[in-house]
């Protein structure tokens, strides 16, 4: 089953002749295992998606559904738990809380979510062993580099059983090489099942993906896909 | 791409036969400008004939070895320190087209721009499997990671050329549209 389902979504800013269509009918999916990158221009309605995909903001009309529950059909603190429980975000500039050390960091949304403090950070420190960071759990995000700041990002996003990861140009504040070892992190993670969708401009990052969508104007024009040579060879 | 001081540069290494040469250079570019064994002769037989290479004994199976000389030395060294010249590299079919494409009326140069795009992202994805692997073998094979970047480097230049195209067409189509309304405001 599919994670992310968009269907035949609209969205528009305003109304009547001033009236902004960021979205026009788009339709797409993700599902577990699988990275899809976003590009367009500016305006092509990118950001718009990401919001509407994590409960941020509600389409016009059609439909967003995480996990197969419809998000338009939950109440505000119903919307809320799905927030929290099934959908993680990783932005640009990291948002870590800079009081708390990494593994509060991460355990932070389960604790919200009314799990225990030490169950809490049991998971939280299992998190940060996966992204590869387990030994800086006890750090705060002052005293760590942009790209451990990033893993310890991804951490949150993934800790618990969330499986969706919204991440909005995430490799936007670091270097080449940090950005590129970041993206590996992010494709590991969806080889190891989570579902990921990622804005991106920038084509270098986008070719982790599994697929990149083109929007242009609130639709998608294009997609590339990955074959995987082994798949290309198939009759 | 210059065969010749390709096969210079691994004869500056050690001495080298025909069919070793064509494996070593293939294994050390992943294959990504395939040769075949007659170019390598034949370039070999050119090398020999300038001075830049002898021919030093055969092997047991009786292929025959080929050394550097000192003029051969010094080619590949003015090689290695000389950058390539922007000039020398082979003309630009996608540049040439798009600008054939502007001015043809019956061309949808959004569509050949997108399809382009489209084309190198999915050359962009394919590169960045292949090195996510190679980077994640023990000991990674340093020449071939630096292949690898190359293209993807240079795939990722295009798709921003051509995202560059695309908001230039757009921003000239605007402005043709849009000159009565700008003057208008303007008085």
């Amino acid at each position: 089953m599919s994670v992310l389902v968009v269907e035949d979504v609209t969205r528009t800013h305003g109304s009547g002749d001033g009236a902004v269509h960021a979205l026009r009918g788009l339709s797409l999916t993700v599902s577990p295992g699988e990275l899809v990158a976003v590009m367009g221009p500016s305006g092509s309605g990118k950001s718009t998606l990401l919001h509407l995909a994590g409960g941020l903001d509600h389409p016009t009309s059609g439909r967003v559904r995480v996990e197969g529950v419809d998000l338009g059909s939950l109440s505000a603190r119903e919307l809320a738990r799905v927030r929290r429980r099934s959908v993680g975000y990783v932005f640009q500039d990291f948002n870590l809380v800079p009081a708390l050390t990494a593994a509060e960091n991460v355990a932070l949304p389960l604790e919200l979510d009314g799990c225990s403090a030490r169950k809490a950070r049991r998971q939280a420190v299992d998190a940060l062993a996966e992204v590869g960071i387990e030994e800086l759990a006890d750090r705060f995000p002052d005293d760590m580099s942009g790209g451990q700041q990033q893993r310890v990002a991804i951490a949150r996003a993934l800790v618990g059983e969330r499986r969706l990861v919204l991440a909005d140009e995430p490799t936007g504040a670091l270097d080449s090489t940090t950005g590129e070892a970041v993206m590996a992190l992010l494709r590991s993670r969806c080889d190891a099942g989570a579902a990921g969708m990622l804005v991106t401009h920038d084509a270098r990052h986008a070719a982790w993906a599994d697929r990149v969508v083109f929007l242009r104007d609130g639709l998608v024009t294009d997609q590339s896909v990955y074959l995987a040579p082994e798949a290309a060879l198939r009759p | 791409m210059s065969v010749r001081h390709g096969l210079l540069a691994l004869l500056a290494e050690q001495p080298r036969y025909g069919y070793e040469l064509r494996g070593e250079f293939e294994s050390r570019t992943g294959s990504t400008w395939p040769l075949n064994v007659g170019q390598v002769y034949t370039t070999l037989a050119r090398l020999e004939r300038d001075g830049c290479v002898s021919a030093s004994g055969a092997s047991d199976s009786g292929q025959q070895y080929y050394e550097i000389t000192a003029i051969g030395r010094a080619e590949v060294t003015t090689w290695f320190t000389t950058p390539v010249r922007r000039e020398d590299r082979p003309r630009d079919e996608l540049a040439i087209k798009l600008a054939l494409a502007v001015a043809s009326a019956d061309i949808d140069l959004e569509a050949v721009i997108q399809a382009q795009r489209t084309d190198s992202l999915r050359a962009l994805q394919d590169y960045t499997r292949l090195k996510a692997r190679a980077g994640s073998e023990d000991g990674a094979d340093l020449a071939w990671l630096l292949v690898l970047d190359a293209m993807v480097f240079q795939t990722e230049a295009e798709v921003r050329w051509l995202d560059h195209c695309e908001s230039r067409l757009l921003r000239a189509r605007r402005a043709v549209t849009a000159v009565t309304p700008v003057k208008e405001v303007a008085r």
